[in-house]
């Protein structure tokens, strides 16, 4: 079945979860709202004329300044013994950053929304075991995010704040004189300054 | 067999007379192929659960991608798959491509296929030589690096590389294939069919790797696609999906091959898959140097991604001379808005990238889907109810890297 298709058949039985369709470079998105997406991909899982069994990928997007409503969380679709994928967007509001889960749908959901979880601090409601995945469990902020910045903001990650006094209380242990204080300036660094 | 076993003692687990377990496997540790670590809670010697614990290596390379243009993002693809990273080169190359709507030459496409079917036999025989090593055949492993080292030798001769290659280029592949490399690499496919027969000599029926491998963590064609598994980890289960034959990218539609799937979806039929893969990728590289055709190897409407193929012109009217760098033409048309989801068949499995473009230079988001990561994802449900020992058997047939998975 072609993308455009599959878009129009989303739109007759959902009427009023489908937002818009867009088309690019012959792929085929749709956005829906957040409310009844469970509902929406189980019915795709399920329905024998579109059977889209493969949840290809899932990830989120953050679109601040860009868009009214900032995240949009992605589910790129496509159906293994009928051969046709299609793309779902639904849009989360960052004010109410949660969406419901789909791992009762894919189990292989379960890591896919813990990445998203970790990386743009999108929440998924019924998943067995929402953690962090990628980062430590301490960190602060989610990186992904547009306001996060990239190089961390000059303040160290508490874990490795940890080490460091680990290593001084172990600096007693040190016979041969060769610990070098991480702390510490190099020549190189100063340079670089 | 093994499987009514471990039943059996998940039975005995509700008695009082003996307790559960946790043991740290990794993140240092030889089996598991990687920074991994596995959190294994254990009755005896039964898993009763599987916590896999990833990010060890992680480095931020989709942060990375929003701060970098299109052609220096793909220098950090070779990192996220170290063992075959042409295939990475070429996946991240045909997503763009989708994304910026580039024709790429027919000669560079057959090039393209040729050398992403030479990374999948370096990942399939670093993963039999791991994988063998592991479950305890260490003669397999010396073999197998054998024949991966003159493939390496070959990439070396093409881009200067073995191992981070960055071959491809945004539009078509950085250098031209020699005469020397296509007859030296007609002559290994010659011979490549009798190294993996010799393989199959040490293993195939050797009673220690049929008892290891069969029957031993088996997933049915339904859970495998639940659990998203792709490449020859889904194929074992006897699902017929492979992303060359489903989405054909490259040179793919010209060449023929089958693909191999298996029936029962335990370790000995990944085995076989991959064992089978490596026979069609071999006859794969055997079509596209009879039919490599001539012509450029770089599409001429790139020009802000590659120099041009045969248009200087348009370059010497931008070229900034003076200082010694050639500044290259920015075409605004191709940088629209909007957004694609390009997948690859790597030796791992589905390797996808979504790109959102927002008009400029750069991606506005990129997410790459690693069959790797959801590969592990998928043990603690391969795992439970396993033996210790079948995990490690069960990590190798999987076949996991951990940079691609941590990214």
């Amino acid at each position: 079945m072609e993308p455009l298709e599959i878009a129009k058949k989303i739109k007759e039985r959902f009427p009023d979860q489908v937002i818009d369709v867009e088309e690019h470079r012959g792929q085929v998105g749709v956005i829906v709202k957040k409310d009844r997406i469970v509902e929406l991909l189980r019915w795709l899982h399920d329905d024998p004329a579109l059977h889209l069994n493969h949840l290809a990928d899932l990830c989120g997007v953050d679109y601040l300044g860009k868009k009214d409503v900032r995240f949009e969380v992605v589910y790129n679709l496509y159906s293994i013994p009928l051969r046709h994928g299609i793309r779902i967007r639904a849009q989360v509001p960052e004010d109410d950053c949660q969406i419901e889960s789909v791992t009762s749908i894919w189990m292989g959901a379960d890591w896919h929304e813990r990445e998203c979880y970790d990386l743009l601090g999108i929440t998924f409601g019924g998943h067995p075991d929402l953690r962090r995945i990628l980062l430590p469990d301490g960190w602060e902020g989610h990186p992904l995010r547009k306001d996060y910045p990239l190089d961390g903001g000059g303040k160290n990650w508490s874990g490795y704040d940890k080490v460091l006094e680990r290593s001084k209380k172990l600096r007693k242990y040190d016979f041969y004189g060769t610990y070098q204080d991480p702390t510490k300036k190099t020549g190189i660094e100063d340079a670089r300054e | 067999m093994l499987e009514n076993k471990a039943q059996l003692r998940l039975v005995k687990g509700d008695e009082a007379t003996h307790e559960p377990y946790t043991i740290a496997m990794g993140p240092q540790h030889p089996a598991t192929h990687g920074v991994l670590k596995l959190d294994l809670e254990l009755d005896g010697e039964t898993v009763l659960e599987c916590k896999p614990t990833v990010g060890f290596l992680h480095r931020g390379v989709e942060k990375l991608a929003e701060n970098l243009s299109y052609a220096q993002t793909l220098p950090l693809t070779d990192r996220l798959d170290y063992i075959a990273s042409m295939a990475n080169n070429v996946a991240y190359s045909i997503a763009v491509e989708k994304l910026l709507d580039i024709e790429v030459p027919l000669r560079a496409k057959y090039i393209r296929t040729m050398v992403m079917e030479m990374a999948r036999l370096t990942g399939h025989l670093l993963w039999l030589a791991t994988h063998a090593l592991d479950i305890g055949a260490m003669t397999v492993f010396l073999y197998c690096f054998r024949e991966r080292e003159i493939l390496l030798d070959m990439f070396e001769e093409i881009c200067g590389a073995r191992l981070t290659t960055s071959y491809t280029c945004i539009g078509g592949v950085r250098q031209d294939v020699t005469g020397h490399f296509l007859e030296s690499l007609y002559d290994f496919t010659e011979d490549f069919p009798s190294k993996i027969k010799e393989y199959e000599t040490l293993i195939d029926k050797n009673r220690i790797w049929l008892k290891r491998t069969q029957d031993v963590g088996i997933v049915s064609a339904e859970d495998a696609v639940s659990l998203g598994l792709t490449g020859p980890t889904l194929r074992g289960s006897g699902v017929d999906y492979d992303v060359r034959k489903h989405m054909p990218y490259d040179a793919y539609p010209y060449v023929k091959f089958e693909v191999p799937i298996g029936s029962k979806g335990d370790v000995y039929d990944r085995y076989r898959c991959r064992m089978e893969e490596m026979h069609q990728s071999n006859s794969i590289i055997r079509q596209c140097i009879e039919a490599l055709p001539t012509g450029p190897i770089r599409a001429a409407d790139a020009p802000d991604l590659v120099m041009p193929y045969g248009i200087q012109k348009k370059v010497a009217a931008d070229a900034t001379f003076s200082s010694g760098i050639i500044k290259l033409v920015k075409d605004s048309e191709r940088y629209i808005e909007g957004d694609v989801y390009v997948a690859a068949e790597v030796p791992k499995g589905e390797l996808g990238f979504y790109f959102v473009s927002d008009g400029k230079g750069v991606p506005y988001r990129m997410h790459i889907r690693s069959p790797s990561y959801i590969h592990i994802g998928a043990l603690s449900f391969l795992c439970k109810g396993q033996m210790v020992a079948d995990v490690i058997a069960i990590i190798g047939s999987v076949d996991v890297v951990l940079g691609e998975c941590d990214r």
